[in-house]
């Protein structure tokens, strides 16, 4: 985790601690090296890094009066990854979500098997929201803002996410990822209704084509391709254990 | 969503140019009102938009990712961006999220449309 740095200004902002500091190149912590491979040393990719088309997707659900926002939100910062569908695993600090943290996270393909492993920076947290931004190789380029928010007295969580696929590869993987995306975050959505007491929540979903371009000059991030990687990172394993370890000392 | 707590004034120094003077909270909530003062900016023939974050007060990840969408749409008319009169805290945001990447970044609207 880094602390976010001083404004030189006079006019600090409201925001201030909100905001990750500056980083050149992500460093996964040094615990969860073993998940960071491909995170530790990549560089952040918002939209206009990305190579192909640009989507908002929103998934939200009304949980009545069962939480209020700032509870919510605090609970899902300290319980992220417990709301994930099982399969998928995020490798988040102990004490939850912090902006600057480097989280390594392993993405589970299919329901067992080799899992991809990539990661997410948090770029800005306050008490009724947080934003993940996503490191090259990740299947998207992009921000993810996870919500809560009291429209008429009732309790709103919200997902939205702005992102391209990262390159050519993810690109073409599009229509399957978009199915998977559906069924992980309304998975997540849907275990927070349930964790409060919500039966059968209703997640509306809603998908808009920001940008109908490719961005062909990105083309080169396949290098940085997180798929190929992990499938590289796994064939490897037996190499790696051949290796002499360092003795402390 | 909260009522937007900002104001957008639009002005055409030069032809073809456009400066948008941002005054308030940038969130998601201000897209509407700068999405009317993109339409106002873009009068016949306007190239070149500078945003001036002088007046700026506060900006969430909202905020980042409405820039994100006006900057799409200026791309799409060809049109260039630039950002001015941001403090130290918001360029190095605009830095971390590569937006300086595709906004150029200047200390004031006189340098931005020098280079118009």
């Amino acid at each position: 985790m880094t602390t976010p740095a001083p404004s030189n200004d006079s006019r600090t902002p409201r925001d201030a601690g909100n905001w990750a500091s500056k980083v050149d190149r992500l460093a996964a912590p040094e615990a969860k090296s073993k998940v960071g491979y491909n995170v530790t040393g990549r560089k952040v990719t918002g939209p206009q890094q990305g190579f192909g088309r640009l989507w908002q997707r929103t998934y939200a659900a009304n949980l009545g009066t069962a939480v209020d926002p700032q509870t919510l939100i605090a609970d899902w910062k300290l319980n992220f990854g417990d709301y994930w569908p099982a399969g998928s695993v995020f490798h988040n600090t102990l004490t939850g979500i912090e902006p600057g943290d480097v989280a390594p996270i392993e993405v589970g393909i299919a329901s067992r098997g080799p899992k991809l492993a990539t990661g997410i920076l948090v770029l800005y947290a306050d008490d009724e929201s947080f934003t993940f931004m996503t490191p090259q190789g990740h299947m998207f380029a992009g921000m993810i803002t996870f919500s809560s928010e009291s429209r008429d007295d009732e309790t709103w969580v919200e997902i939205k996410i702005l992102i391209r696929p990262n390159d050519p590869l993810w690109e073409l993987a599009w229509p399957v990822a978009k199915r998977k995306e559906d069924v992980f975050w309304i998975g997540t959505v849907s275990n927070i209704a349930s964790h409060y007491g919500v039966a059968d929540a209703n997640v509306s979903e809603e998908t808009v084509c920001i940008d109908h371009k490719r961005m062909w000059s990105n083309w080169r991030n396949i290098w940085h391709n997180s798929g190929i990687r992990s499938g590289l990172h796994i064939v490897t394993a037996p190499l790696r254990m051949l290796r002499p370890h360092k003795s402390p000392r | 969503m909260p009522d937007p707590d900002v104001t957008m004034t639009v002005q055409h120094p030069e032809a073809g140019t456009a400066v948008i003077e941002i005054v308030g909270d940038v969130t998601a909530a201000c897209e509407p009102v700068l999405m009317s003062a993109y339409e106002q900016a873009c009068a016949p023939g306007t190239r070149f938009l500078v945003l001036d974050f002088s007046g700026l007060t506060y900006m969430n990840s909202g905020g980042i990712g409405m820039l994100v969408t006006l900057l799409v749409r200026a791309n799409r008319q060809q049109q260039k961006l630039a950002a001015v009169g941001l403090t130290d805290h918001y360029r190095q945001i605009f830095e971390l999220t590569r937006l300086d990447e595709a906004i150029a970044l200047h200390d004031d609207a006189a340098t931005a449309l020098a280079t118009a």
